[in-house]
């Protein structure tokens, strides 16, 4: 199992954008709500998930996001439920006519668990280490548009960027504001959130205590640990015995039954942002030809797939745009199941009695059961599927690095990762100028009116172009006991805010 | 035997400095790069380029062994690429699992073996006989896994006496509840170990049952436990002793199955994760300090043997095999 975490950082990881939660956004356990809560309560939350180390930009790993962001560290901003961006340190900004200059200021009273009062020299500090040279975060490269931060007095941030950049406000939220002073922050932590780090033992768990100092309403809790599991049976036993209290993301469908019929616990079916996707090498024959492309994705039936993986959970997409996104629009039937129309397709591309292609598929959950399943589906228009099962680090290297394939298998669990299909470079080698072109044009615009119009473009372009094949939308399944209420419910791959979980006695 | 106890000293550090070599050369020529381990997607060549030289792992092969060398004599088993981590403190708050797991599932292997063995044998023609032969050659069949699944499902799942996995997260600080962590693994791999060690104390006590100085024993007026304690157990013990002390060292690292099964930070899931994360300091260092221990067993098997059968006193490394 542990090379499941492996891949899940190396593609999902410190890139994960998922969906935030509000405060108030979760409303699991619903007999709890009411009534009174134990305040003094420790909450265990069980996860798959354990950091590689506690810096989310020097390689941590999607697990620092879900213990510490939002629990240890704040940024400026927070994402909220529904894809917007909450003030946080931020108690107010405003932009430039040009759109080029951002003055941020700081709320005031916010203290770091250290003691330290928050300045506009930590968060010009905490910018900075995130565009740093030898800086592994994956919002690097978002934020190279900063070009000068400057800190006119302690509660006032200027930053002026090098072009315009509609995400700029949203990228801040993935930014931790951290004191400037702190050392050692790969196994130490000095942040502003509401939890403190207790201690953290690595191979087993990780516990949160509530910071006396918290500038905003104190945590719901007194404690919080995070107990990490390589075994997702060993994780439901857990759940089972009371050993823990939530599950923070479920990945063992064939589990939920034993939830579901028993009234102590409740399943929660959250929005995520995972896709599976069957990734063409567009760079790559029979792959460059957009019939071919299309023929492929027709010919598969994504619902029986996802039945198969997930019972009856999990959605179809028809591109590479979630629900949560804000640039959503439904596109399954652009290239519905149809296998009909993917063997007409294949004919008018000169492959009337198919071709063979191999196709790399990761050797962890679900990638080797979807690739049985695709295979079966394409004989069935004449295309032979040879399955070439690899692990996460050759993926990386060969397929993400060298861009050494024909066709893979992989999860991309990001929100607002449309925008991947603008860069030619990136490993599935897809090249549409007018997309590159609006990609950037998206990211120069003024409003994010303009800007969700140019990403439906995209979208429905890529769509159009079956720039992959996007298989289905992943469940967010959180199973907790009926005692708990106020854990969050959607796009928690990534972010597990506990302050405003209530457990009653 | 104090010239016995030098040379086979001098042995055992000899070993340990190939062994170390070997691990080192073997593990660079894996395939895979660290730096994949901490970068992320979008990660650029300058910033894989700094993650390597971050971990030091972009430095000449002979300056980074002669590096964790010189760490190694002092005592430091250098520190983790990934977490940052220093691998010593890791590496001993593992043996706070793994030591007691494996003595404990040790020890009761030996308490059911030893009897359950010799019964085997002995009554070999009774009906109580036959079958601790029989369930001892059907327990070397049962996967190590599927039994901790069903112990977790009988004793944790369903009557609630122990808990499912996981071990606290204060160690050994509250002692009952440690205890109470290791009592399931402890027993599912005692019960693993025992089936294969009940086939060798069976082979070993029917050698001696069948043996010609027992008989000259029993011609002598020994009585039949006289002469078993006397010339029967020594005789039986020596190989058993060989494959005690090969089952205690691998159950060490072998235990990982059970880690995983049970949720429980051991050796051996440390030295998995390492695995998968190319985490070079992390796996040298659960691999030392495993064929150190691996060595120092044999060294105390060996001086065991040595002990029980003089026949074995001339030679360096005794004991039947």
């Amino acid at each position: 199992m542990s090379t499941k975490k492996n891949i899940s950082y190396a593609v999902a990881s410190a890139a994960a954008l998922a969906v935030t939660l509000t405060a108030c956004g979760g409303s699991g356990g619903s007999s709890a709500s009411g009534g009174t809560w134990d305040k003094d309560a420790v909450v265990n939350i069980g996860s798959l998930y354990e950091p590689q180390n506690l810096d989310n930009t020097a390689g941590g790993g999607q697990g620092v996001t879900e213990a510490l962001n939002g629990n240890v560290y704040e940024g400026l901003f927070r994402l909220t439920d529904d894809g917007k961006v909450d003030k946080l340190l931020a108690q107010d900004y405003e932009t430039s006519a040009d759109g080029l200059t951002y003055t941020f200021t700081l709320r005031d009273g916010v203290k770091f668990h250290s003691g330290k009062e928050l300045t506009s020299q930590d968060v010009k500090y905490s910018l900075e280490k995130v565009t740093a040279d030898d800086s592994q975060s994956a919002r690097k490269s978002n934020l190279d548009v900063v070009k000068d931060i400057a800190t006119p007095d302690a509660r006032t941030v200027k930053v002026t960027l090098s072009k315009k950049s509609i995400s700029f406000v949203y990228n801040l939220s993935y930014v931790w504001i951290i004191n400037s002073q702190a050392k050692n922050l790969k196994t130490t932590e000095d942040g502003t959130g509401p939890y403190t780090l207790n201690k953290w033992s690595r191979g087993s768990a990780l516990s949160l205590n509530r910071f006396a100092g918290y500038w905003g309403d104190a945590a719901a809790n007194k404690q919080v640990v995070f107990h990490y599991y390589k075994d997702a049976t060993a994780l439901n036993n857990a759940l089972l015995t009371n050993a823990v209290d939530v599950v923070t993301s479920e990945q063992s469908p064939d589990a939920l039954e034993q939830f579901k019929s028993n009234g102590s616990y409740k399943v929660n079916d959250g929005d995520s942002t995972t896709k599976l996707l069957l990734a063409f090498n567009d760079k790559a024959k029979p792959f460059t030809d957009v019939k071919v492309r299309r023929a492929v994705s027709a010919a598969i039936d994504d619902k029986k797939l996802l039945e198969s993986v997930w019972g009856g959970y999990g959605k179809e997409i028809g591109s590479m745009v979630p629900p949560t996104d804000p640039w959503y629009e439904d596109l399954t039937d652009v290239n519905a199941h149809d296998v009909a129309k993917a063997k007409k397709l294949l004919a008018e591309a000169g492959y009337a009695k198919g071709f063979s292609f191999t196709l790399d598929t990761p050797n962890y959950d679900p990638h080797p059961t979807a690739a049985t399943f695709i295979k079966s589906q394409l004989a069935k228009v004449g295309i032979t599927v040879k399955i070439n099962t690899i692990t996460p680090d050759e993926w990386y290297t060969k397929v993400y690095k060298n861009h050494d394939f024909t066709a893979t298998l992989q999860e991309h669990v990001n929100d607002r990762d449309l925008v991947w299909y603008g860069n030619p470079d990136f490993y599935w080698g897809y090249d549409n100028p007018q997309v590159t072109k609006w990609v950037e044009e998206a990211e120069a615009a003024s409003s994010t009116a303009a800007q969700t119009e140019l990403l439906k473009k995209v979208n429905r372009q890529t769509a159009e172009d079956a720039a992959s094949d996007w298989l289905y939308l992943y469940p967010q399944i959180v199973v907790a006991s009926d005692k708990l209420s106020g854990y969050p419910l959607n796009g928690l791959n990534s972010q597990f805010f506990a302050y405003d979980i209530k457990k009653t006695g | 035997m104090a010239r016995y106890l030098l040379r086979r000293l001098a042995f055992l550090g000899v070993s340990l400095a190939l062994a170390s070599v070997v691990l080192f050369v073997l593990l660079r020529m894996l395939p895979g790069d660290p730096a994949n381990a901490l970068t992320a997607v979008g990660a650029s060549p300058e910033q894989i380029a700094a993650a390597r030289h971050s971990i030091g792992s972009d430095r000449p092969l002979p300056e980074q062994f002669t590096h964790w060398l010189g760490q190694l004599a002092s005592g430091d088993l250098g520190t983790s690429f990934v977490s940052s981590l220093p691998v010593g403190p890791e590496v001993v708050a593992r043996l706070d699992v793994t030591v007691p797991l494996t003595l404990a599932a040790f020890v009761l292997a030996v308490l059911v073996a030893v009897p359950a063995g010799f019964t085997a044998a002995y009554r070999r023609h009774t009906w109580y006989g036959a079958l601790l032969s029989g369930v001892s050659q059907l327990g070397i069949a049962i996967p190590v896994f599927w039994l901790g699944m069903i112990l977790i499902a009988v004793f944790a799942l369903n009557a609630g006496w122990l808990p499912s996995g996981g071990f606290p997260q204060d160690g050994w600080g509250d002692p009952a509840e440690a205890f109470r962590a290791l009592v399931l693994p402890v027993v599912t791999i005692a019960l693993v170990m025992s089936a294969s060690l009940i086939r060798y104390v069976r082979s070993a006590t029917l050698d001696v049952l069948g043996s010609d100085y027992l008989r000259t024993a029993r011609a002598h007026g020994s009585s039949f436990g006289s002469a078993m304690w006397r010339h029967g157990l020594r005789n039986a013990s020596v190989p058993v002793i060989s494959v005690l002390g090969i089952e205690l060292a691998s159950t060490l690292l072998g235990a990982v199955v059970v880690e995983s099964v049970y949720a429980l930070p051991g050796l051996g899931s440390l030295l998995a994760t390492g695995i998968a994360q190319h985490d070079y300091p992390v796996i040298q260092g659960v691999l030392f300090v495993s064929t150190l221990a691996v060595l120092v067993i044999g060294f105390l098997a060996d001086l065991v043997q040595r002990f029980i059968d003089p026949r074995l006193r001339g030679r360096l490394s005794g004991g039947a095999r």
